[in-house]
């Protein structure tokens, strides 16, 4: 247990956590996004298969990690465009209407993989980023300072959501359509095009997300990358009461739990792999079960919008 | 078609008939225009991946439709589709998304596995039944856990299933490596990650030689007209439609609502594991890793097409079941990987639920058309 706890070990895990809870902040600040306009986005682990595949793809053939970007945001648009058009315009039943783009998300990706592709092999992606003098400071260096680029941008995610949800005309439009469209409506706010944007910016934070996992954390894409992890950053958006801030801190307990989890692995203390790579699902759960019954989703979440013209 | 015929129509046939005869046939075509639609884009997909599309669909339909056992192995995956459906087709009634099946599923093929291994001694009339009640049990347990969360905490269903289906994923994967692992292929130093061969008096008769066509689909089958009565025939049925349909006005009645989405949720589970007591009872006669063979996705496709309906998911299950042979059949013989399917499964989906609305518009639209007509004749 002495070796668990090392001083070495704890930097590890905390530097691994930061790492991994990059892909958790981007699709749950998009989720979020999302589901503050009203509109639940199943479809995020599907979108940010795709996004990974194509980031990974578009690395692999040019080497340019920018060009990758482009093309994981490219994939957001389409694809939040798509759940755009079937969940608001077609007002469809908001469940089924996320798992059929998730389905999607999964074929599409591995067809493209076997047929693109075929094997599975590794790719030079985002490179270690040291930020200046930051980086020098014992362990607070090498834990925050020494990570690549996407790592960066999603924390610096947090409080850019908070100020564009909270401070901003836009956000205000979105939060609106989102407690109460009919009145937002009757203001003067389109409510379809809020909801457009909002989905569709969503979407593009998710296929980013997929874009941080196969470009700059796991440098690699394989059928099925994601497991799930974007059902996790949906409940995500729930643990964290529709706040950024709520969203980063349940995005570090799960890549915490997960770092810790991997760390045990290597480490080789005896606890069977298929226990521990159940703890997070597990723990998203309990998490569910602890704040769900304590927090108030807006009002209009997972209610098509029809203004009662034929 | 355009309204003035509409109109016309309604005021010279004000026969009050006929305008459901076209909501049911406008109900029963959409889905195929999903369908179609979902097709064209796949299409599109291959072309832009260097395919040929012509090539591709037509190597599905030879694959289903071209030999003996092309049409029994669309049967056999048929089946699980069906028994899934059934239990989507429940939850979806109460207005509960049951996304859980996968787990379910392998809940029920590792109850039936357990259950079966610990009492080989058993004649068949009493294991395969007791087998059958076992899996039903232990995926409705399954069910049940997101049912009771939802009632109780208010837990997204969508959510828990989910996160419930990893998790009995990797609990089969613990016990088919580990307790439950083939004591042969340990011995042959194979490890594989299978159970040891349920004992004959479990396995459910074949019915054509040479094929895995099973009396497993006789039950999904029963189970289907079995589910239709409850639903239509019986008071739990109707307060379970009842929950989905209005739920606020099932509470005012005093229907206790959180308790039947939890039931609903309770039975969905308990049918995916029957699906997964098939595959194991009736197929592979031992648990592999994989067994769910993603049934508990392609049966929610099932069950949106064949219209939330019991009969009408008997077809639909057979149509994807179909689908899902001729793509394996597709990947052999010309090399378009089977993932394909999961595209026009998801594309299929998104049309569904997209077209309800338009549905239910033009129904709306007609209503108040026949309506102004009905009134401009008085």
């Amino acid at each position: 247990m002495e070796q668990v706890l090392s001083q070495a070990v704890l930097v590890g895990i905390i530097t691994s956590a930061i790492r991994l809870a990059t892909p958790y902040i981007f699709a749950s600040i998009g989720e979020a996004f999302s589901q503050t306009s009203g509109v639940v986005n199943l479809g995020v682990d599907g979108i940010m298969l795709v996004g990974a595949f194509m980031a990974y793809y578009v690395v692999l053939k040019t080497g340019n990690v920018w060009f990758a970007v482009l093309a994981a945001m490219l994939v957001g648009i389409a694809m939040g465009l798509l759940m755009s058009f079937i969940s608001v315009s077609m007002r469809a039943e908001q469940g089924i209407s996320g798992i059929g783009l998730y389905m999607l998300g999964l074929g599409l990706s591995s067809l493209l993989f076997k047929v693109l592709v075929g094997s599975v092999q590794t790719i030079e992606g985002f490179k270690p980023l040291d930020i200046p003098f930051l980086a020098d400071i014992p362990v607070i260096g090498e834990i925050f300072f020494k990570n690549s680029l996407p790592v960066y941008v999603a924390f610096l995610l947090i409080p850019a959501a908070w100020w564009f949800l909270e401070k901003t005309t836009w956000g205000l439009k979105i939060r609106a359509v989102g407690q109460n469209p009919a009145a937002a409506d009757s203001l003067g706010v389109d409510v379809i095009k809020v909801r457009y944007f909002a989905v569709t910016f969503g979407a593009v934070l998710a296929s980013l997300a997929g874009a941080s996992l196969s470009t700059a954390l796991v440098n690699l894409f394989q059928e099925n990358l994601t497991a799930g992890l974007g059902f996790i950053a949906v409940a995500l958006v729930y643990f964290g009461g529709w706040k950024p801030v709520g969203i980063l801190v349940g995005a570090l307990l799960f890549s915490t739990v997960n770092a810790f989890q991997l760390w045990m692995q290597v480490l080789g203390v005896d606890i069977p792999s298929d226990v521990a790579v159940m703890l997070p699902y597990l723990l998203t759960i309990v998490a569910l079960v602890a704040v769900t019954s304590r927090i108030r989703p807006p009002a209009a979440l997972n209610k098509p919008f029809d203004r009662g013209e034929n | 078609m355009s309204q003035d015929t509409v109109v016309k129509n309604e005021s010279s046939q004000p026969n009050k008939e006929k305008p459901k005869w076209d909501e049911l046939l406008l109900k029963t075509s959409m889905p195929f225009l999903a369908m179609f639609t979902a097709l064209l884009i796949g299409a599109v997909v291959l072309l832009l991946l260097q395919v040929n599309p012509f090539e591709a669909y037509a190597a599905i339909f030879v694959g289903v439709f071209g030999s003996v056992s092309g049409l029994t192995q669309s049967l056999v995956k048929a089946t699980p589709l069906l028994m899934v459906g059934l239990g989507i087709c429940i939850a979806f009634r109460a207005s509960v998304i049951n996304i859980g099946a996968e787990g379910q599923i392998i809940l029920g093929a590792l109850g039936a596995t357990s259950w079966a291994l610990a009492f080989k001694e058993w004649p068949a009339w009493a294991l395969i039944p007791s087998t059958l009640v076992v899996s039903f049990l232990a995926g409705s347990v399954w069910g049940f856990i997101p049912g009771y969360l939802k009632a109780r905490f208010k837990v997204n269903e969508i959510l828990s299933t989910v996160m419930l289906n990893a998790i009995a994923l990797q609990l089969m994967n613990m016990l088919v490596r580990g307790p439950l692992i083939d004591q042969a292929g340990v011995a042959a130093g194979t490890y594989l990650a299978q159970s040891e061969k349920l004992p004959e008096t479990s396995w459910l008769a074949r019915l054509i030689p040479q094929s895995l066509l099973n009396t497993g689909t006789f039950i999904a089958i029963g189970m289907a007209i079995l589910v239709y009565i409850f639903l239509w025939r019986t008071t739990i049925g109707f307060r379970i439609r009842a929950v989905g349909l209005n739920p606020d006005a099932s509470r005012y009645s005093g229907i206790n609502v959180p308790f039947y989405q939890a039931l609903s949720l309770t039975l969905a589970g308990g049918f995916a594991g029957l699906a997964g007591a098939i595959e194991v009872m009736g197929v592979h006669h031992r648990l592999l890793e994989g067994i769910t063979s993603g049934y508990g996705f392609s049966g929610i496709v099932a069950a949106l097409f064949g219209g939330l309906h019991p009969l009408g998911l008997i077809p639909a299950s057979w149509l994807f079941g179909s689908l899902l042979v001729g793509a394996d059949k597709m990947q052999r013989a010309v090399q378009v990987p089977s993932a394909l399917i999961d595209v026009l499964l998801g594309l299929v989906v998104l049309f569904v639920v997209g077209s309800a609305y338009l549905s239910k518009k033009w129904a709306a639209n007609r209503l108040s058309n026949s309506k102004k007509a009905n009134g401009a004749q008085s």
